[in-house]
């Protein structure tokens, strides 16, 4: 458990540093950043919500492998799904329901619904990510608060 | 598109998915992983079977898979299949599928088996990637898979502090590797701007041969001598082999011949233009000679029964740098590689599929003793004959066909090997020689302190389970096949495999 200080800061901070990290996961296909970038920033607000109040046992491993297992599902299956042409095919691209719009050429200010499955596979690897990381995060605290103690 | 075709990704793609799905099976019942991942073997082993079906019918051409879309395939990810590749693949499918199997009951007694079979789905998919792959970063990614997955493998039994230790090395020595391979790719892709091993071939061959590109088969080499476990590479194979738990060390055999592929792969398909001297040729072979050599003294000292055997893995693979070495080194002369430098190449090709079933097989057994005794210290064990029968003789099987000893299919790879060596040069052939008179003490060694004297009370020493047994079995099937016809599988798998890696590859669509 780390000072006053630290705790009361962390407290309104740390919603923003998920914020953020989802921001950077579903714009991944416009901006710099993406699946994983995206992922390991909100992945580091569980790091700093361990470290400020020193305990562990407010994430349920259970539901964070469960998201690493279900985020690699979906983008397996994505790629699956596109196998009616060849694997990893973009079927959504250029006319389909959700990401379908068509890309304009030349500078544009950057269109949000485009890209197809690509920012469906971010959101995929940024759940899968926080996941993994959570989970690797968790287990080392735990490690060192037992060695604290 | 049909779904004949899309059997190459299916071959990598399933059992990822299925590596995936494993823990969420995990949490229906303690057994469903083992059943479920079994399953996914043997669908990716049929699979595998009828792609070879359709390789071995279009003769040099490979079959060529473009993953996303199908034009502008030059800047794709490609799958590029020849015989050599599915070759490989092959033994993959049949060493896997016995691994699973044997591993029902050895992992038994352990928590986390969804991780176990994950993490042995996911070595498959390594081993699968790079071998099929016909992209050189691609090769990179899968070449990280199957370390990372093999490293956690080696990892499993938290309980034993010299498993952390074991696949602490490991990580070291692949992680710093897996650095050297992504330099020696960006050095390609900084010269060609492609990532297309056939393209990236097309590219070497048609410049002089520059020092970026004798910088990156330096690199090349060294990684993939020490990912197939090579002397002097092979400061972590004896520890990772001794404390992967039972069936993972002969996952690991297949996994690490995964490396001698692709370093074939880079000698004959990316550099085949400008290897005209026999220098590369004669790195490969003292690699091999070396590895022959001192693998096998450093076996007879060793009274640990997974160590002796790691070390002898290391002096086999040398017999398959040797042959496909000598191969290499008469590239440029096309007299001596129709008189014996394809013979060579045969039968050290023909080695490394008969080193993994036997070898397979051998640390089989190691595990199935260590299962019911106990140790691993060949002191410590005496007189399982009486009790572990089936067990006794997979060994003896494992044992004489490992020796060389006529009519088993290690004499019949060692034979092509020791004839065609020794046009090229007698020495090399008495060393190799040599080398199998020193196998064979060793495992006279093994099988006398394990198996002969007098009935050992202290231990109760019964036949090993149901699982153990069929696992083991299936090896030596395949071994006594091979055994009885070692002609017919030469002419149907092996002279393919050698034609394919000759021939080179085509470049994949336009630009």
């Amino acid at each position: 458990m780390m000072s006053k200080i630290v705790r009361s800061m962390t407290r309104p901070l740390y919603p923003f540093i998920i914020l953020f990290g989802a921001y950077l996961v579903v714009h991944g296909h416009l901006t710099p950043g993406g699946g994983f970038q995206g992922g390991a920033v909100a992945a580091s607000a569980i790091a700093l919500l361990v470290v400020a109040y020193g305990g562990t046992r407010m994430f349920r491993k259970g539901t964070l492998t469960a998201m690493e297992s279900s985020g690699l599902i979906v983008f397996i299956s994505l790629a699956m799904v596109g196998m009616a042409t060849v694997f990893f095919y973009n079927f959504l691209a250029n006319g389909g329901p959700i990401f379908g719009e068509a890309i304009f050429y030349g500078p544009n200010p950057g269109y949000f619904n485009t890209a197809g499955v690509i920012p469906l596979m971010n959101m995929a690897v940024g759940l899968e990510v926080i996941g993994g990381l959570g989970v690797i995060i968790i287990a080392l605290g735990k490690k060192a608060f037992e060695v604290m103690e | 598109m049909n779904f004949t075709e899309h059997i190459p990704i299916l071959v990598i793609a399933l059992p990822l998915f299925a590596a995936f799905l494993t823990p969420l099976m995990g949490k229906i019942s303690r057994k469903a992983p083992r059943y479920f991942a079994t399953a996914v073997f043997v669908i990716v082993a049929f699979l595998v079977v009828l792609l070879a079906n359709m390789v071995y019918s279009r003769g040099t051409e490979p079959i060529i898979y473009t993953l996303g879309s199908q034009n502008d395939t030059i800047f794709r990810i490609v799958l590029e299949i020849d015989a050599f590749s599915i070759f490989m693949a092959l033994i993959m499918a049949i060493v896997s599928l016995a691994v699973s199997i044997y591993s029902w009951a050895f992992v038994d007694k352990y928590s986390g088996q969804d991780k176990f079979y994950t993490l042995l789905l996911l070595v498959a998919v390594g081993s699968y990637g790079m071998v099929l792959t016909g992209d050189m970063f691609n090769l990179f990614v899968f070449f990280e898979i199957s370390s990372i997955a093999l490293c956690g493998l080696v990892a499993f039994r938290t309980e034993r502090g010299e498993s952390f230790e074991a696949a602490f090395k490991y990580m070291a020595y692949s992680t710093i590797s897996g650095l050297l391979l992504l330099f020696a790719v960006g050095i390609f892709y900084s010269q060609y701007g492609v990532l297309n091993i056939a393209k990236i071939a097309e590219g070497v061959g048609s410049g002089p041969f520059n020092e970026l590109n004798k910088i990156a088969l330096g690199l090349l080499v060294t990684v993939f001598a020490l990912k197939a476990g090579s002397v002097p590479f092979h400061m972590t194979t004896p520890d990772a082999y001794s404390e992967a738990p039972g069936g993972v060390a002969a996952l690991y055999v297949a996994a690490s011949q995964a490396g001698l592929y692709a370093l074939f792969r880079t000698c004959f398909t990316i550099y085949r233009p400008v290897i005209t001297t026999e220098t590369i040729g004669w790195v490969v072979i003292i690699l091999g000679v070396l590895s022959m050599f001192v693998g096998v003294t450093m076996a007879l000292v060793q009274k640990d029964i997974k160590r002796l055997m790691a070390y002898h893995a290391i002096s086999q693979t040398g017999y398959m740098l040797l042959g496909v070495g000598v191969g290499i080194a008469v590239l440029g002369n096309p007299a001596a590689l129709d008189a014996y430098g394809k013979m060579a190449m045969e039968g050290g090709i023909f080695h490394i599929i008969n080193h993994a079933m036997y070898k397979g097989l051998l640390f089989l057994t190691a595990a199935a003793i260590f299962y019911r005794v106990g140790t691993r210290n060949l002191n410590e064990m005496r007189g399982l004959a009486h009790t572990m029968k089936f067990t006794t003789i997979f060994f003896m099987i494992g044992a004489l066909s490992i020796a060389g000893i006529p009519p088993m299919n290690g004499f019949s790879s060692k034979l092509m090997i020791y004839e065609s060596v020794y046009q090229f040069s007698p020495i090399l052939s008495a060393i190799a020689m040599l080398v199998s008179v020193l196998t064979l003490a060793s495992f006279v060694k093994v099988f006398y302190s394990a198996f002969m004297g007098p009935k050992n009370e202290k231990v109760d020493a019964k036949e090993v389970p149901m699982s153990m047994l069929v696992g083991m079995a299936i090896l030596t099937g395949v071994i006594i096949v091979f055994s009885l016809f070692p002609g017919l599988v030469v002419d149907t798998i092996i002279k393919p495999a050698v034609e394919a890696l000759l021939h080179g590859w085509p470049i994949a669509g336009g630009m």
